[in-house]
């Protein structure tokens, strides 16, 4: 099946988006990388120690792969930029997750300083993906200011909760002419699958994968699901009916 | 309002009544809920709670993991100075105790920091005795400046600050401030602290919150645990955090939970803390603060440490010395207390690894 995804030019056969803070070592990533496909893996720069080979986890994600630094532990636009910044220099990648969160009880992105750091950043080249609470006019104003993909939450990052937001971000699917990447919140392959049923571009996944007891087994299951969930979508699925239909219409004698 | 203000609404709160009646069905209650709400925590440090330690324990490693993943922070300290004016009953530090004194040079800190750094830790967490005539905040700037070469994240552990003189510390590069209430009983806290200006208890008490309000990245509270019935202390403590946590949501809070350990002096906790209660005080505050970073520091021995990890613990301390000058210098000052975990960090590294977890050098970067 021919279906690409493209993000600012670049095609990618792989929906599944990595995430790599939660894991018990750096080595198993090049492993979970290769069982996922995953072509796109995304790294906090707060996390990456240039200085120890050993503890730098760039080192452990195969050539080929588009790196996709993050800028968590920004509170604000400014400094989500500034992060961008040491960020491109230090992964020689313009790829661009920005996380913006002030709140660090329930880790829920702030969009208002989301939209000004994507203005800044776009205009500045890089490809920037939001990550952002599900919201239609937020994601056009992302959109209006330069991101390549938006990236709602499906439920509050670790949780594990699944597709919570899914009226929203289905309204985001219709609506915005982006790819839409569901990020955090996924805990489970099924949760993948039905992000992927609804129509979205691809799904970003860590703490399900990193947290799991074989993250190798539970990579490649999210791989699988994330496959099956856009092979449906592109099927065209049967309409959810609100009465059952009796095969042989009650009202037919009418005609 | 203050924290103190929270403080004084369970002045007459009768605690050994509250603790004594919570019931089987009260704690099954609270561990099927998914937000505590202070009552539910309080009863979680109760008697009867110690017979739900496992169910407690699924529920804070399935949190801890949750929220931070298979990863474990390292820093260590670095003593700069064992000056103080004061007289804390429980300290080695006490400025009557006849002990070798030492304020490390901007050089001795560079070299001090050079050892520390080979060992590959990237966080730091600066400490002096109490004195503002030794180690004034210039000093403790100068110091940050040296090692703002050397360290991506540097926390300071000083005597409380003025907002304003937070605000200046953090200009200069600190992100993380670790302040201990040492307990939050103000009747104890006056008799355990015999003279200096620690007896400002309220002065102690808004200090975190100054420096949350001078926009530090991180700010970690917490309770000498021994010095005052651990059941009161561990409740204000998550108390406080949570206070922090909801005001001041854009600053990382997190707690640590020291015990009393043996130090030049001869001070003798009122209060025992068993391992027991250390592990139900965890189990807590997990269960209340799920996204709070919890510390065990080299206080602790090593396999206590290492059974901690996984249930809710998320920043260790590794390679520690309490001594002024202890990582690389000959002339030493005397320790603050004796370290009960003497691994190097390579040890500690090698230890989170075979348990499944990642060692995390670096955790932020200064920007
Ligand atoms: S606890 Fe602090 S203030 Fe008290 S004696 Fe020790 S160093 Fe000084």
């Amino acid at each position: 099946m021919d279906d690409k995804l493209v993000i600012a030019g670049h095609e990618l056969s792989s929906r599944l988006f990595i995430g790599t803070g939660k894991f018990h070592s750096h080595k198993v990533i090049p492993q979970v990388i290769e069982r996922s496909g995953a072509q796109v893996v995304t790294v906090a720069l707060r996390r990456i120690n240039l200085d120890y080979p050993e503890e730098n986890m760039l080192n452990y994600i195969p050539k080929g792969c588009i790196i996709m630094p993050n800028t968590s532990g920004a509170r604000n636009a400014e400094e989500a930029v500034r992060i961008a910044r040491i960020a491109r220099a230090a992964c020689g990648s313009n790829w661009i997750k920005i996380e913006v969160i002030n709140d660090n009880k329930y880790l829920l992105p702030d969009n208002y300083e989301t939209i000004k750091a994507t203005e800044i950043l776009a205009k500045e080249g890089f490809i920037v993906l939001p990550y952002m609470s599900p919201d239609l006019i937020a994601a056009r104003r992302l959109r209006d200011a330069g991101a390549a993909a938006v990236m709602p939450l499906g439920a509050p990052i670790g949780t594990n909760k699944g597709l919570k937001a899914r009226e929203l971000i289905k309204i985001m699917i219709d609506e915005i002419d982006l790819p839409v990447i569901v990020d955090a919140g996924l805990g489970r392959p099924s949760h993948a699958a039905e992000a992927m049923e609804l129509g979205a571009a691809a799904v970003l996944v860590n703490t399900a994968i990193a947290t799991a007891d074989d993250p190798v087994a539970m990579a490649e299951a999210f791989a699988l699901a994330v496959k099956g969930g856009r092979m449906a979508y592109l099927a065209g699925m049967g309409a959810v009916k609100e009465f059952a239909e009796a095969s042989s219409p009650l009202t037919g004698f009418l005609r | 309002m203050s924290f103190y203000d929270v403080y004084l609404k369970y002045k007459g709160f009768d605690f050994n009544d509250f603790l004594s009646s919570v019931t089987d069905s009260q704690i099954m209650k609270i561990l099927s809920k998914e937000k505590l709400n202070a009552l539910d925590f309080l009863a979680l440090l109760s008697d009867k709670a110690k017979e739900y330690l496992e169910p407690m324990a699924i529920k804070a490693r399935q949190l801890t993991l949750k929220n931070f993943g298979r990863a474990i922070l390292l820093y260590t300290p670095l003593y700069l100075s064992n000056y103080c004016v004061n007289q804390c009953a429980y300290c080695g530090f006490n400025c009557k105790n006849k002990i070798a004194r030492k304020k490390l040079s901007l050089d001795e800190v560079r070299k001090e920091a050079q050892a520390i750094a080979s060992t590959g830790l990237k966080h730091i967490l600066i400490l002096t005795g109490e004195s503002r005539k030794h180690t004034p905040v210039s000093y403790i700037k100068d110091c940050v400046k040296v090692l703002r070469d050397y360290f991506s994240s540097i926390s300071i552990e000083v005597y409380p600050l003025d907002t304003a003189e937070y605000a200046e510390l953090i200009e200069a590069g600190v992100d993380g401030l670790t302040l201990y209430q040492e307990t939050y009983d103000q009747e104890v806290y006056m008799e355990v602290h015999i003279k200096g200006p620690k007896r400002d208890y309220r002065y102690r008490l808004d200090a975190p919150e100054r420096a949350c309000i001078a926009s530090m990245r991180s700010v970690n509270i917490g309770a000498l645990l021994g010095l005052n019935d651990w059941h009161k202390d561990a409740f204000f403590t998550g108390l406080h955090a949570s206070y922090l946590q909801d005001k001041y949501p854009d600053v990382e809070i997190s707690v640590s939970l020291p015990r009393l350990r043996p130090h030049f002096g001869n001070f003798a906790p009122k209060f025992t803390v068993s391992d027991k209660d250390l592990v139900q005080i965890m189990l807590a505050i997990r269960l209340f603060l799920p996204r709070a970073g919890i510390t065990i520091s080299t206080r602790e021995r090593p396999q206590l440490r290492d059974n901690l990890i996984g249930l809710g613990v998320t920043r260790l301390s590794a390679g520690s010395s309490t001594q002024v000058g202890g990582h690389a210098i000959e002339d030493k000052g005397d320790g603050q207390f004796d370290i009960a975990d003497t691994r190097s960090v390579v040890q500690i590294r090698d230890m989170l690894y075979s348990k499944g977890f990642q060692p995390v050098f670096k955790d932020w970067q200064a920007i």
